[in-house]
């Protein structure tokens, strides 16, 4: 008895040792090109800046990320806010967040009607929906850029049709940086709501007409808090890659309408402040963890259980 | 059976790739230069001369070029800074004294071009282009006089929320400090808090700052530019209605100068290059692509012709004297001009 | 007959904003494909039905090597993840519980957590100081940094067929005696072959459309099909842009086109 259970310990363990062996390659490479560089750049954050860029070795400072937030006002001296920097770093708040509004405003009534449709033609419509999602990001973000230009699609059809005399501006503006991550960004939002609404279970809904609710009150009583788990996953699915969008502001921002990803570049480019740059990397990074948190910790309270 | 057939495949592609880019020349060289700005076809005959496979690479400012050098492991082996850089990177020791004066060639350098401030003698560089930043209007959209910063410091109404502003640091702070009334190098905190905060306000009236002036400024997506001669000469071939002003509270001039870098991996490909591009066709093909002047002797007879006359390159006598050559300032001074730059980017 | 009743799956005005999301998904790239056949120099007009940029493209030879490039990558990135995904997977899978197991899992979706500005910095960092302490600059780093992030796709697919897998056939191959490795070859991998099969596809696809990552890892000479386009696009735009990005969205499509097959005839 007490030595088969040792041959069974010993066999769990040896499993547990392959396991790991197998698992190394992946976690390796991991490591050494994801991972272990952000403990690089996080120990980049605190040394003396190069003349150049780069950082001088081994001479360590806090300025990197005092300079996120606060800097010395050219004039008189004076410590004050960094308000080139927070500006910069709220607009892509913003700017993210509004992303993700119009993503769900268009996405949720999207997945919702796909979800409703016969089996063999969601499967159609779903696949519509991941082509644009797996065709390039700068790709589309090209093709963003054509509709919106001056002589573009948009502004040429609106002419046409006599609504406006002469073209909007829209390229170049934060404008242009919002549709472009709403055009970008849509299908991570569509796909994951779909899946939480293909599981809903209808009779619920019926349930809900029976009571005489309203379609509207049947939408928020019912559905809405069903699919939660769907809606915040789809949220953070978009909120997370434009407050990092780098590609999008670059296209079609013109240079002028930064957002974090491109401040983050300039440091280690023009700007040539290096540790600035890893301490706000780093600054991105932890706005990606709390929202991640309260995604967790919402679709955890969210009830449904499929997390 | 079919997995077979599938690895078989696979492997195949992955080693019919691997040998399709080993290149088949004798030798490579790779070329780390401004973005639209080297010619295809002066690529096409050096690489048919002396068989060496070329690369170019684009960057879109001196300081992207310089962090991208100096972090290591670039694997270019020729860069082409503007003058103001050239003294920094001589000083971080990341180009090689080519001796381009020792160079057959060399001959054909303008006297102009050789005691250059940047490179007493040319010991490092060789001239590929120069040119000045000026202002570029649409003048079916603005009719007034275009020969003053005030396009893009001051805009006139018709002009505002279209303008396009180079994203070069010292060439925009240069026009400022001069529309002022300060000299280039200034410290004077008098003119600087009027440089920043002109330069703050004129911001909100650009439209951007990007580098595709040759497009949109002929489209009409920009009416009015404060960018390089060149790029407005293109846009007016493409619409005459694009002009080219000289501002005359004062305009930088520039030159981009091919050097080799340290760390080069075929650093004898780079000076067949350094002395291929001396020849005077060869910079005329240089000119004639990207529609800058080259400090060639010699060149002009195999430029075309529009480009003898055009008055985007012959300076107008009168405006002459405004114009300046960019100079690196004291480090300090560098400081305060990169956060007035900062300031800008909110 | 069925219309007559109370549909009580309907809402009203889904089915317009749903028409509208697919015209707003699918427009831009049709406009984008649609002016690639411009025979107009710029973007700006249209000059008349052309294939004229397609040729260029093709005769372009930065456009060729980038391209060429983008494939060597995305093979040998695709192929490695999807190897050390598969090898991840089997390890991950089908056990009780055991210690350093979430570590893994945190480990391996990473890539995915992590915005790609902030990666992408952070191997410019590692991996300059390495060129020059190595001296060694090739595609290896590009490889590396893209087989990294392209291991959660290829996992997920293999992860999710494990699961859903049943263990009768690989217990009845233990019991007639076939090692481990037999087992695994001649019975598991079988079984799990279309779910490799979409990894590597997600992965291939993955490493094509790379843009930040690669920008700033690649060394000299080494564009890649979208940082060339990248560096294209902020300059002069002719519609050779769009006959590139035309055959791009072509080969992807088709790519996507059979990881749908793949995964509909496992179902």
């Amino acid at each position: 008895m007490n030595g088969a259970e040792q041959v069974a310990i010993e066999a769990r363990k040896q499993d547990i040792r392959s396991r790991w062996l197998l698992s190394a390659p992946a976690l390796v490479i991991i490591f050494v090109a994801a991972i272990g560089p952000l403990f690089v750049m996080l120990l980049y954050s605190f040394m003396v800046k190069g003349d150049y860029g780069d950082v001088k070795p081994w001479e360590f400072s806090l300025d990197g990320w005092t300079s996120v937030f606060f800097q010395r006002d050219i004039f008189d001296d004076t410590l004050g806010l960094a308000d080139a920097h927070i500006s910069i770093i709220w607009r892509s708040i913003q700017l993210s967040f509004f992303t993700t509004i119009l993503t769900l405003i268009l996405g949720f009534p999207t997945a919702y009607f796909i979800a409703t449709r016969p089996p063999h033609t969601r499967e159609i419509w779903v696949f519509l929906v991941t082509i644009p999602f797996w065709t390039n990001l700068l790709i589309r973000t090209f093709a963003m850029q054509q509709v919106i230009r001056n002589e573009g699609l948009l502004n040429n059809a609106l002419i046409w049709l006599g609504i406006i005399k002469s073209p909007l501006q829209i390229i170049y503006t934060d404008t242009a940086n919002l549709l472009g991550m709403t055009y970008v960004y849509l299908p991570l939002m569509v796909l994951p709501l779909y899946a939480s609404i293909e599981k809903l279970d209808f009779r619920l809904v019926e349930a809900g007409y029976d009571l005489y609710a309203t379609r509207f009150q049947v939408l928020r009583k019912i559905v809405i808090p069903l699919v939660k788990p769907g809606i915040i996953a789809g949220s953070i699915l978009v909120f997370i890659p434009s407050l990092g969008a780098y590609v999008i502001p670059r296209v079609l921002g013109g240079g002028k309408n930064m957002m974090l990803g491109n401040l983050i570049e300039m440091q280690f480019g023009a700007g040539r402040n290096w540790p600035l740059g890893a301490a706000m990397s780093i600054t991105l990074m932890i706005i990606v963890m709390v929202a991640l948190i309260v995604y967790v910790r919402n679709a955890s309270r969210g009830g449904s259980g499929h997390v | 059976m079919k997995s077979k057939w599938i690895t078989t495949t696979a492997m195949a592609a992955v080693a019919a790739l691997a040998f399709a880019n080993s290149a088949s020349a004798a030798g490579e060289l790779n070329i780390y230069n401004w973005g639209d700005y080297t010619s295809p076809e002066l690529i096409k005959k050096f690489e048919k001369e002396f068989d060496v496979k070329v690369t170019v690479t684009d960057y879109d400012s001196n300081d992207t070029a310089l962090a991208k050098v100096r972090a290591g492991g670039h694997g270019f082996d020729i860069v082409v800074p503007s003058a103001n850089y050239v003294q920094i990177w001589v000083k971080e020791g990341l180009i090689e004294e080519a001796r381009p004066d020792q160079m057959e060639n060399f001959k054909n350098v303008d006297p102009r071009w050789v005691d250059v401030p940047w490179d007493p003698g040319r010991h490092y560089t060789v001239p590929w282009q120069w040119g000045l930043t000026g202002i570029g209007v649409n003048t079916a959209v603005y009719k007034g006089d275009i020969n003053t910063s005030a396009i893009f410091l001051d805009p006139p109404p018709e002009l505002v929320g279209k303008i396009n502003v180079a994203p070069e640091m010292n060439d925009v702070l240069f026009a400022a400090i001069k529309y002022f009334g300060g000299d280039w190098c200034t410290t004077d905190k008098e003119v600087l808090r009027k440089v920043r905060d002109k330069l703050v306000e004129a911001k909100t009236k650009w439209l951007a700052m990007d580098y595709s002036v040759t497009e949109k400024l002929p489209s009409g997506d920009y009416a009015g530019v404060y960018y390089w001669n060149g790029a407005i000469m293109r846009s007016r071939l493409k619409n005459p209605d694009v002009k080219m002003g000289y501002p005359k509270e004062g305009f930088p001039y520039f030159m981009d100068s091919a050097a080799l870098l340290k760390d080069a991996k075929n650093p004898e490909n780079a000076k067949l290059f350094m002395n291929f591009i001396m020849d005077p066709e060869n910079a005329a093909m240089i000119s004639a692509f990207a529609k800058y002047a080259n400090g060639i002797k010699g060149s002009d007879k195999f430029l075309p012709e529009e480009m003898k006359t055009a008055p985007e390159l012959v300076v107008p006598p009168e405006y002459e004297k405004a114009g300046e050559f960019l100079l690196s300032c004291e480090p300090e001074t560098q400081q305060l001009y990169t956060r007035i730059w900062t300031e800008l980017q909110k | 007959m069925f219309r007559s009743r109370f549909d009580i799956k309907s809402q009203p005005g889904f089915g317009f904003i749903t028409l509208f999301t697919f015209f707003a998904l699918y427009l831009p790239i049709g406009a984008l494909v649609v002016y690639s056949f411009n025979d107009a120099e710029s973007l700006s007009q249209w000059g008349g039905f052309s294939g004229r940029w397609f040729v260029a493209a093709w005769q372009n030879s930065a456009v060729q090597d980038a391209a060429i490039r983008s494939l060597i990558i995305a093979l040998w990135a695709a192929s490695l993840a999807t190897v050390a995904a598969l090898m991840a997977a089997l390890a991950t899978t089908r056990t009780a519980p055991y210690r350093g197991q979430t570590l893994k899992y945190a480990m391996i979706n990473q890539p995915l957590m992590v915005p790609e500005i902030v990666t992408a910095v952070a191997l410019l960092i590692v991996f300059s100081r390495i060129k020059v302490w190595t001296g060694y600059s090739g595609l290896g780093y590009l490889v590396l940094a893209h087989t990294a992030f392209c291991i959660p796709f290829a996992y997920l697919p293999i992860r999710a067929r494990l699961e859903s897998m049943d263990l009768t056939l690989e217990r009845a191959a233990a019991d007639l005696y076939a090692s481990r490795w037999q087992t695994f070859r001649h019975v598991t991998l079988p079984l799990l072959r279309p779910a490799v099969i979409a990894g590597f596809m997600l992965a291939f696809v993955i490493s094509l459309d790379d843009v930040v990552i690669t920008e700033f890892v690649k060394s000299g000479g080494q564009d890649t099909l979208p940082t060339y386009m990248l560096g294209q696009l902020r300059r002069e735009t002719t519609p050779e842009i769009n006959a590139i990005a035309t055959v791009f969205l072509a080969l992807s499509t088709v790519l996507v086109v059979i990881f749908f097959f793949i995964n509909r005839k496992k179902q």
